[in-house]
């Protein structure tokens, strides 16, 4: 007979599961400096590798000299493209299905770009061996502006494909273009259009930017010749593909390679991509027999590996004179830089862009992306969003705001009559994704009613009368924004990235005192992983989550999963987890039922333990039943108690949210003052508050950087202009403001513990928020549209054109 | 970002560090606080090959206010400017500016020297001391000389300091009277998109002593004469604060870069200016 | 070039290295030291990641060579707490969710326990304004400000109960 059960409240207290703010295992080894991140990697023997770069944006490579290089003491070797061609080595493939120059090949195409890779005992003598290549350029013409690309007499920039009329994703019709992709019916929306009552039309630019962790991209290859085992450390937010991208690639068996993502400091989609910096540390421990370990440095890391957006959208909105929308369209000229290295689903070229229409019941709507080379540094991943969601989100939220405009109707009003309605999910957009659930009305009044909006509205129009008067110099703009994210990439039937299908995993094994490990296919950069996955563990299997180890990153252990980026580690490797959990729990079920010798149906679930229908003090815990596991013959049940579940989600998941902000702007200097931010999100089951909060902190806090100052720009030469944290604005805790936040739930009806997934959310809604409070001030002198980043002189370049500097 | 080797000195005396320069001419260079120079070398923009290290010697440090004369070591940190309470007292507008200034580590590391010396038009330092009109100490090997701050600088990164001589002190009078820093900037950390310095002081209505200067806002800090002319003598109303503003902007002649257009720069020059004339006279 | 003797106090221990002059701080200790809790982010002094206490002052030991710091005492992210006592910084780091990544951790860390050392009742803006030279790129800042915040009034509460 077992003594009395604990209150069940207290068992679940106990368990430290979903919904709790446990605070995160990870913090005892960083709050000590004990974090193990790619740069703390030191093996014997180990060299350095870093990059000769280019100079130019554009030019070719007439020679390259390593003689003097190779004299330096300390350097062991300098590769070169025609080092690495023989191996097939030179090129590499993108994620978007073209090739890439490892190291120049002829010639360069975007300033930074690797030419050759110095080996030497550590980065002070590679530096002066690198300062020692000699190398040999003819500068030829370059093309920064996407629209001068197809322009007669434009420089061809890609050589190797200039006759190649198809591309990876259909015809294409320049050698400066990549492809066109299109989405939604044109003819029925250019029909709706010409009819309408109020059309609006506007180009709407979201500017390059990057998404600059803090720590760097780096790898540490090491070639085990004896054992023909390739080892390599990096940054690497998806381990696993990166293995068989690597095995493909290199020609090494995939079983022979160990990929590791250790500790990694920030990702942002930054770490996304895969870099010549790898290849080459990989090549280089080949060549020299030696580890060798790459770490880029921060000018390095903002001129060359994955730069994000630049996105040139034309739209137009059309509506009813009620305000009722009726269509939407859409151009973009999306600006790809030197390669076409985007890290979207094989399908989706230009990402999720086709998600928009946003939050809006659009009934008829098209979009068209144009693919353009220029000579910019490859990149185009998703900074802290899903696949160009916040591009998607920016233009339909400036529409919106611009249709308001010509509709002289309050914005907030505008959005609340064309919300998709609660009774309407499942949805299906116009452009052809199933909105799996949502309640925009509720949120809204919400966050309308948290910032006093009437109250907002009434001080603001105050204000202007003032500034008439001549008794400030200073407006008021409220930004408002509502979102709809489209994350947790995705079901294999339509996502896949270089034809690895997108779903994700979790392996559990319960240990015989009844703790445990679990291995996912994801990697934490910040997020959290180790503490929130042991929550919905904890939940599903009644172990608490003290005592469960979460495992991620080392491909010889966890299982086969796509990795962390676009919000999916929840939505995908979440349910992974919880699935795995469940079937743990089914064969514990058929233990407890051995065990006190009743058939399985008898037996309920009860937090932590199988309880006896009827009869609660027969019963046994997850502890023993683990134990039992490992000790006890039963028949048609195999020893010990494990499970690895691979979970290929049925759709996508579609956290949204309502966003303001407040924000004082002085027209004479161009500053900016913000008020207020308010934050309500809806990401559906909250595993743990606290992480939560801190995803949105952040998340906004990179949306104000985006929004009111932080941008890669190139001058007419092609040379990167913003290379330092001096000129990349990265906002301290000076410019930050305090956030508030809220939120509502509403769980995804698919996910099998309903959440949906947040990290990306304030990202997407926030850019619109605080650039919508920036144009909102200045709307009643007539500015419908201006371009980002909203930093001093810009500002003060809407006023000074909006003549405000003559009052 | 990794330097090229140099060969590294750390003498204890002025003479010391007066003979190494004299002996390694330009393959030698001082290092103070070494924020704006290590960057430099890290970049390899620049070929050092003998590195002077002025950190040990104790007669360019500290700070002494005497009879109303303010002399500054060399040395002596912007943090040190900042928490040197004397200093605080008698002259606040240091300790406005000097807030102002990069951020808390690099204060602490940062010298007034290095700040002085240098000839970045983007550093803080020379304009306030051309507010201040300060005179600067050059020991070279053939003794001492000084230097108003005001003559000092004669384009970016060129100066009146000649290669064999190290700027020692930095001295001026205690000004007693109406002062204001005004800087705008991208954030934290970022040089100036425009700034000014302040001093004034009136008799009633009438400005019986102005000193502008303006800093970033060409290749030299802008010591804003006419400004100043058109102040001192003059009953100060809004009419007269605009007349000098508009002499301020005129003297400005800054370049376009990552913070503006130079349109932009000259507007908020002015608004800064006058900002910095305004909160000088409401402390006088 | 030569190499020089380099002597300083690393928490609390006598060490000597042997490096040439144009060593960072940073990579003596990371490289040499094996202190590898100091992170580099930026090298150019920006970002805060590499920042120690040197003498009493906190610095970007990514901008400081190696000969600059003879004779030195420094204290780094190793040396605030150990395993089985955090110091107060650390633990209300943990408390206030004011990390995510770690990567900006022991900069922000260091870099607090010189501020409170020079501040020890501030105001919220006088922690934004004192860890203005330490970028976070996860936070948002909202919850380190807290955590100092926690960490003043804790510290405090000690110092008047004893």
């Amino acid at each position: 007979m077992n003594e009395t059960i604990p209150p069940k409240e207290e068992r679940m207290t106990a368990l430290n599961g979903l919904g709790t703010s446990r605070k995160r295992v990870e913090d005892a080894r960083f709050t000590q400096g004990k974090g193990n991140y790619v740069d703390d990697i030191k093996l014997q023997g180990m060299l350095f590798g870093d990059f000769v770069r280019s100079p130019y944006a554009h030019a070719r490579v007439k020679s390259i000299k390593t003689e003097a290089a190779l004299a330096i003491p300390g350097v062991h070797a300098v590769i070169t493209a025609a080092d690495l061609e023989p191996l097939k080595l030179h090129w590499m493939p993108t994620l978007a299905g073209d090739v890439q120059m490892v190291l120049a090949d002829g010639k360069v195409l975007f300033q930074g770009q690797e030419v050759a890779f110095v080996v030497a005992d550590n980065r002070y003598a590679a530096d002066d061996g690198i300062k020692a290549v000699e190398v040999e350029y003819e500068e030829l013409p370059v093309i920064v502006d996407p629209f001068k690309a197809e322009l007669d007499g434009a420089p061809i920039l890609r050589e190797d494909i200039a006759d190649k009329k198809e591309g990876a994703h259909g015809p294409r019709r320049h050698p400066n273009h990549i492809f066109t992709w299109e989405s939604g019916d044109r003819q029925a929306t250019e029909a709706v259009i010409s009819e309408a009552d109020v059309v609006a039309e506007e180009m709407v630019y979201y500017h390059r930017t990057h998404p600059c962790p803090l720590e760097t991209c780096g790898s540490v290859a090491s070639m085990d010749k004896v054992n023909g085992k390739l080892t390599v450390w990096g940054t690497f937010q998806a381990p696993h593909a990166v293995r068989t991208v690597a095995s493909l690639i290199s020609g090494i068996a995939e079983h022979n390679i160990r990929i590791v993502s250790p500790d990694i400091g920030g990702g942002f989609g930054n770490k996304v991509g895969v870099y010549p910096g790898y290849i080459c540390s990989i090549v280089a421990s080949i060549v020299t027999g030696a580890p060798v370990k790459w770490i880029e440095d921060k000018m390095d890391n903002l001129m060359a590996t994955a730069f994000a957006r630049d996105y040139w959208m034309q739209g137009k909105i059309s509506a009813t004179k009620e305000g009722k929308i009726t269509g939407l369209w859409c151009h973009t000229t999306a600006d790809h830089g030197a390669f076409d290295a985007c890290a979207d689903p094989t399908k989706f070229p230009a990402g999720f862009m086709n998600i928009c229409t946003g939050s809006y019941d659009i009934p008829t709507a098209f979009l068209s992306v144009d693919g353009i080379y220029t000579n910019k540094a490859p990149g185009g991943v998703a900074y802290r969003c899903s696949f160009r969601v916040t591009e998607a989100a920016y233009f339909i939220e400036r529409m919106i705001e611009v249709l308001a405009i010509k509709l002289g109707m309050d914005s907030a009003e505008l959005r609340e009559k064309n919300f998709i309605r609660k009774d309407q999910f499942p949805y299906q957009s116009a452009l052809g994704w199933e909105y799996d659930s949502g309640d925009y009305h509720t949120a809204w009044d919400k966050a309308l009613k948290a910032v006093n909006y009437k109250e907002l509205r009434k001080e603001q129009a105050e204000r202007l009368e003032a500034f008439h008067k001549g008794e400030t110099r200073k407006l008021i703009g409220i930004g408002l924004s509502h979102f709809t994210e489209i994350v947790g990439a995705g079901p294999v039937k339509n996502c896949d990235i270089l034809g690895l299908g997108m779903f994700d995993s979790c392996e559990i094994r319960i240990h015989p005192t009844g703790s445990a490990i679990a291995r996912l296919g994801t990697i934490s950069q910040g997020q959290g992983h180790a503490t929130t996955f042991a929550q919905i563990l904890a939940s599903e299997i009644g172990i608490p989550a003290e005592d469960i180890t979460l495992e991620e990153g080392d491909t010889d252990t966890a299982p086969y999963g796509l990795g962390t980026y676009g919000s999916r580690s929840t939505p995908v490797a979440g349910a992974a987890t919880a699935m795995a959990g469940r079937k743990i729990r089914a064969k514990a079920q058929m233990i407890a039922a051995y065990l006190l010798e009743v058939h399985d149906n008898d037996l309920e679930w009860d937090v932590d333990r199988f309880v006896v229908k009827g009869n609660p003090e027969r019963f046994k815990t997850m502890k023993e039943i683990a134990f039992a596991s490992y000790n006890q013959a039963i028949p048609n049940v195999e020893p010990g108690l494990e499970a690895v579940s691979y979970y290929d989600p049925p759709n996508m998941t579609y956290p949204f949210g309502a966003y303001i902000c407040v924000m004082e702007i002085d027209v004479d200097t161009g500053t900016t003052e913000i008020r207020q931010v308010f934050a309500l999100d809806d990401c559906g089951t909250r595993i743990n508050p606290m992480i939560i909060e801190g995803q949105v902190h952040g998340g906004l806090t990179e949306a104000l950087a985006i929004a009111m100052g932080q941008e890669i720009a190139y001058d007419e030469m092609g040379n990167v202009t913003t290379g330092t944290l001096m000129d990349f604005f990265v906002p301290t805790a000076w410019e930050t403001p305090n956030y508030q936040t809220d939120y509502t739930e509403t769980p995804s009806p698919h996910h099998p513990i309903g959440a949906k997934g947040v990290g990306e959310s304030p990202n997407v809604g926030g850019v619109p928020a605080f650039s919508n409070a920036v144009h909102d001030a200045f709307k009643s002198f007539g500015l419908t549209q201006s371009h980002m980043p909203h930093d001093h002189w810009r500002i003060w370049t809407i006023a000074n054109k909006l003549g405000l500097h003559e009052m | 970002m990794i330097p090229s080797n140099f060969e590294y000195h750390k003498p204890d005396s002025i003479d010391g560090a007066l003979s190494i320069l004299t002996e390694w001419g330009d393959d030698a260079r001082v290092i103070a606080g070494g924020h704006s120079l290590i960057p430099v070398m890290k970049q390899r923009l620049t070929d050092i090959s003998h590195l002077i290290d002025l950190g040990g010697i104790s007669e360019l440090k500290g700070i002494s206010i005497e009879n109303n004369k303010v002399s500054i070591g060399a040395m002596t940190t912007q943090h040190e400017l900042i928490t040197n309470t004397q200093l605080a007292k008698f002259v606040p507008l240091i300790r406005e500016a000097s807030l102002q200034i990069a951020d808390p580590q690099v204060r602490y590391v940062g010298t007034i020297g290095g700040n002085v010396a240098n000839g970045d038009p983007a550093n803080d330092m020379p304009g306030l001391m051309q507010t201040l009109d300060a005179s600067y100490e050059l020991t070279g090997p053939n003794g001492v000389r000084i230097v108003k701050a005001r003559d000092f600088y004669e384009a970016a990164y060129f100066t009146a300091r000649e290669d064999e001589e190290i700027l020692t002190s930095i001295s001026f009078s205690v000004p007693n009277c109406g002062y204001a820093y005004e800087k705008q900037k991208r954030k934290i950390g970022d040089y100036a998109t425009a700034a000014a310095g302040v001093l004034i002081n009136m008799d009633n209505d009438t400005c019986s002593f102005a000193s502008i200067a303006l800093t970033n806002l060409s290749d030299t800090p802008v010591y804003c004469e006419e400004a100043v002319n058109n102040l001192v003598g003059k009953k100060v109303d809004s009419n007269a604060i605009k007349k000098a503003v508009h002499y301020c902007v005129e003297a400005s002649d800054p370049v376009a870069d990552t913070r503006g257009p130079v349109e932009f720069k000259k507007y908020v020059a002015g608004i800064i200016v006058q900002k910095a004339i305004e909160n000088a006279i409401a402390r006088v | 070039m030569e190499k020089i003797r380099l002597n300083m106090t690393v928490n609390g221990k006598d060490v000597e290295v042997l490096t040439e002059p144009r060593q960072l701080l940073a990579h003596v200790l990371r490289e040499e030291l094996n202190l590898t809790g100091t992170h580099i982010g930026c090298e150019t002094s920006h970002c805060g990641a590499c920042t120690v206490d040197m003498n009493d002052m906190s610095v970007k030991s990514c901008s400081v060579f190696a000969a600059q710091a003879q004779g030195a005492n420094i204290t780094t992210i190793e040396g605030l707490g150990t395993p089985d006592g955090l110091h107060l910084l650390q633990e209300m780091f943990k408390e206030h969710h004011g990390l995510q990544c770690g990567y900006c951790t022991p900069g922000m860390i260091t870099r607090a326990y010189r501020f409170l050392q020079e501040n020890g009742s501030p105001t919220e803006e006088d922690v934004r304004f004192g860890m203005s030279g330490n970028l976070c790129r996860c936070t948002g800042y909202q919850n380190i400000v807290k955590a100092i915040l926690a960490t003043a009034e804790k510290m405090n509460e000690m110092k008047e109960s004893a």
